[in-house]
């Protein structure tokens, strides 16, 4: 059995039992921690897919950064009491995991009639890499792609812009009736 | 690489579909939106797999600007969560039933 097989049949259980996992945990910290990884598991699966720099990235920005960030907005709000889990919706939950199978079973279809169960990736990846996955990712990505790329940088600024008026706690306003009763009394 | 590309594929639809019953069965909105990410990771999966297979690079790049747009979201999309806690003391959907602020 070849290695990246061994990889894939290995790490592809514990991927989706920590997304079941996160799925079920009343606990939102437990599943925030599920959902690291799963995020670990998909750069193994980056890996043995010849994307060594996604990899990289995967774990600084997904695993590192929006993990951490989860997880300090958890602890800032103190939510991780436990979830309320009852259903409120009549038939939701049949409803839902009916939409999922019928939803697992159409991908199934229209992979097998898209590419086949049996396809295997062509050889010769190596010279796509060349001279390594980071530079030719930054060379298609600064050659065909560098217009979203600045569109990109515009995106984040505007995102740290609404977080920054999002976040901010405005000073209540002082009333007409309160500045009265201010000048009346002296300072 | 002798794993098919199908298996890939069809891993990352069942994970999309797991974060898709996240969405639609969990009631804290933190739990939702660490759903969304996870249907956006199992996109990102799709696309290497299928830039592994056609022996080209755009689709690592594609993956790369979806990353990117997920950390904008997220941090718009927490720091919306943050503003409703305060207002209204909890971050339950069902409680959120209008939307008057």
């Amino acid at each position: 059995m070849p290695l990246d097989n061994v990889v894939f049949w290995v790490f592809a259980p514990i991927s989706v039992a920590s997304a079941v996992g996160m799925l079920l945990m009343r606990n939102a910290v437990h599943a925030a921690l599920f959902l690291v990884v799963n995020f670990f598991c998909l750069a193994v699966f980056f890996l043995i897919l010849d994307a060594p720099f996604l990899f990289a990235v995967q774990i600084i920005v997904y695993a590192g950064a929006i993990m951490v960030l989860f997880l300090f907005v958890i602890m800032l709000l103190g939510v991780d009491r436990g979830d309320d889990l009852r259903e409120r919706l009549v038939a939701q939950r049949p409803l839902a995991l009916a939409l999922a199978a019928g939803f697992v079973i159409e991908i199934a279809l229209a992979v097998r009639t898209g590419i086949g169960f049996a396809t295997k990736a062509p050889a010769g990846f190596e010279a796509v890499n060349d001279p390594g996955n980071a530079q030719a990712v930054a060379k298609v990505l600064f050659r065909d792609y560098f217009l979203p790329f600045e569109v990109t940088s515009v995106l984040l600024i505007i995102a740290a812009i609404a977080t920054m008026v999002l976040g901010q706690r405005k000073a209540r306003a002082v009333t007409q009736a309160e500045l009265e009763a201010i000048e009346t009394t002296g300072p | 690489m002798r794993t098919p590309i199908a298996y890939f594929v069809v891993l990352s639809g069942v994970l999309f579909t797991l974060g898709t019953l996240g969405v639609l069965l969990r009631k804290n909105a933190l739990l939702i939106f660490m759903s969304v990410e996870l249907q956006l990771n199992a996109v990102n999966l799709a696309l290497v797999a299928f830039s592994r297979m056609h022996l080209a690079l755009d689709g690592q790049v594609l993956a790369f600007f979806s990353m990117v747009v997920a950390a904008a979201e997220v941090v718009v999309g927490l720091a919306i969560i943050v503003a409703v806690y305060r207002r209204r003391g909890t971050v339950d959907v069902d409680e959120a039933r209008g939307l008057a602020g």
